[in-house]
């Protein structure tokens, strides 16, 4: 019998949410690392039962966690994150050169065939590496090092390095995506790196289609299409057809096209969701209502509604915080500022919340067990 | 031998009771005390210094003896009455609310 295991990141702690596959009773089993914000937690590929977390706080700076049993017990791994060389400067809020301060780890990406192996996205954004189970971290420096590093900018929410897609079919293909920097591309395995952001419009940054400064909220990629990219921008819904070599915008009829989660269909690669969000000042949904928004290949998006508040909804649903399993009917998740996480056993079609209270959620990951 | 009492986060981190008991050969420092604890306790390296410079994370204090000390040199003796540990050396939190 399949199982679900959801693994959620909140400001004050780590939840992880399991049931069968028929996904209709859940058990909550948390808070772990109670107090701390945890931005980032998930299983390894190649060993469920190997997952890692991103535990930090004001007070205390960063923990990596590392747990070896799916959750039942952690222990404290390396935290320690030197920028590669000098680190030298990026630009800071008033357009003066800035030094690089590490802050906070906001995504681990474990890889997909190596336990042992993991990568870290972090703020002041950089892309750091494990190869021995995050007990020591390498930077990949030449991202930083590429040439437009100086010119990046912190946007509101910090200069964070926030999505990392392995590539399934080619080991040496990684895409990274910062904010508000813009989304990179490396072909050798994290050596080399080089901006993919043409046909990405920002009105927010002098030159609107400049090479890099756009603020990519998230991007997501099915494994059996790797060079095919679905982007959520801080405004604008975007999709690439050669592995980010070009964006074309299919934003289309939304309500609204700001928001910070996008994912795809696990078995329809031509499947993908959003979260539509009112604007930047205003981190809720349209009209007080919380819908998600499909799109299926060249048809219209959708609104999916059922189950979900209609009414006085203010929440947000932050980048991360949306996730889908691999059972055959499709599951879908997602997570909110105001604590609740919702499920959809059907490809969306209905929704149930799964946990109403929670603390505010940073992030939803889910493991689909056998 | 000394005694360090921890913050709340930081003995669930590191599983120590409410008191940790450590001998440490004098002269008995804010850096030696420190270097010491993250000894016993590597999870707490970074939690307490910055990883990289080696300084007071800004959202902590170190009270000994009724006395805020954080701004007292790290290799400055700590007070005799925590060397010998009739007194704890206190790491504490900033308060944090609305």
């Amino acid at each position: 019998m399949s199982k679900v295991r959801l693994l959620v990141g909140t400001r004050k702690g780590a939840f992880l949410l399991t049931s069968d596959g028929k996904r209709k009773k859940w058990k909550v089993d948390g808070p772990h690392f109670s107090g701390w914000e945890i931005y980032h937690l998930k299983g390894s590929p190649a060993d469920p039962n190997r997952l890692y977390a991103s535990q930090s706080s004001g007070w205390f700076g960063q923990i990596i966690q590392r747990s070896q049993d799916g959750g039942k017990s952690w222990e404290a791994a390396g935290n320690q994150f030197a920028y590669d060389g000098v680190p030298g400067t990026h630009q800071w809020y008033d357009g003066t050169p800035h030094p690089w301060e590490f802050k906070r780890v906001w995504h681990l990406e474990p890889s997909l065939t190596d336990p042992e192996t993991v990568y870290a996205g972090v703020e002041d954004a950089a892309l750091f590496r494990s190869t021995d189970g995050a007990k020591s971290w390498q930077e990949l420096s030449g991202l930083r090092g590429h040439g437009s590093g100086p010119h990046w900018q912190p946007g509101a929410g910090g200069m964070c390095l926030h999505t990392i897609l392995l590539d399934p079919s080619d080991p040496q293909r990684i895409f990274i995506a910062i904010s508000s920097a813009g989304a990179f591309r490396t072909t050798d395995g994290g050596q080399t790196w080089q901006p993919i952001n043409r046909g990405l419009r920002s009105a927010h940054i002098p030159d609107p289609d400049a090479e890099v400064g756009h603020c990519v909220h998230h991007i997501a990629m099915h494994k059996t299409r790797p060079g095919t990219l679905f982007m959520q921008k801080h405004w604008d819904v975007m999709r690439s057809d050669d592995a980010g070599d070009s964006w074309q915008e299919i934003s289309g009829e939304l309500p609204s096209d700001f928001g910070f989660a996008i994912d795809v269909h696990a078995h329809e690669p031509e499947t993908i969701y959003v979260v539509p969000i009112k604007s930047d000042s205003e981190h809720f949904p349209p009209d007080g209502k919380l819908r998600v928004y499909r799109k299926r290949g060249q048809e219209g998006w959708e609104a999916l509604t059922k189950g979900l508040p209609q009414k006085n909804c203010y929440v947000n649903v932050l980048r991360d915080a949306m996730a889908v399993d691999s059972l055959d009917d499709c599951g879908i998740y997602f997570g909110t500022t105001g604590g609740q996480v919702y499920g959809s056993a059907d490809a969306g079609d209905s929704w149930t919340p799964i946990v109403r209270d929670l603390p505010a959620v940073l992030s939803v990951e889910v493991q689909t067990l056998s | 031998m000394i005694r360090i009492v921890l913050p709340a986060h930081l003995r669930t981190l590191t599983g120590a009771g409410s008191e940790i008991e450590m001998e440490i050969d004098p002269p008995v420092t804010l850096q030696s005390a420190l270097d010491a604890l993250e000894a016993r306790y590597p999870m707490l390296r970074g939690t307490i210094r910055d990883l990289h410079t080696r300084q007071r994370r800004p959202f902590l204090r170190f009270f000994a003896c009724e006395e805020d000390i954080s701004h007292q040199g790290l290799e400055a003796p700590l007070p005799d009455a925590v060397c010998s540990g009739a007194e704890p050396l206190l790491i504490i939190g900033a308060v944090a609310g609305g």
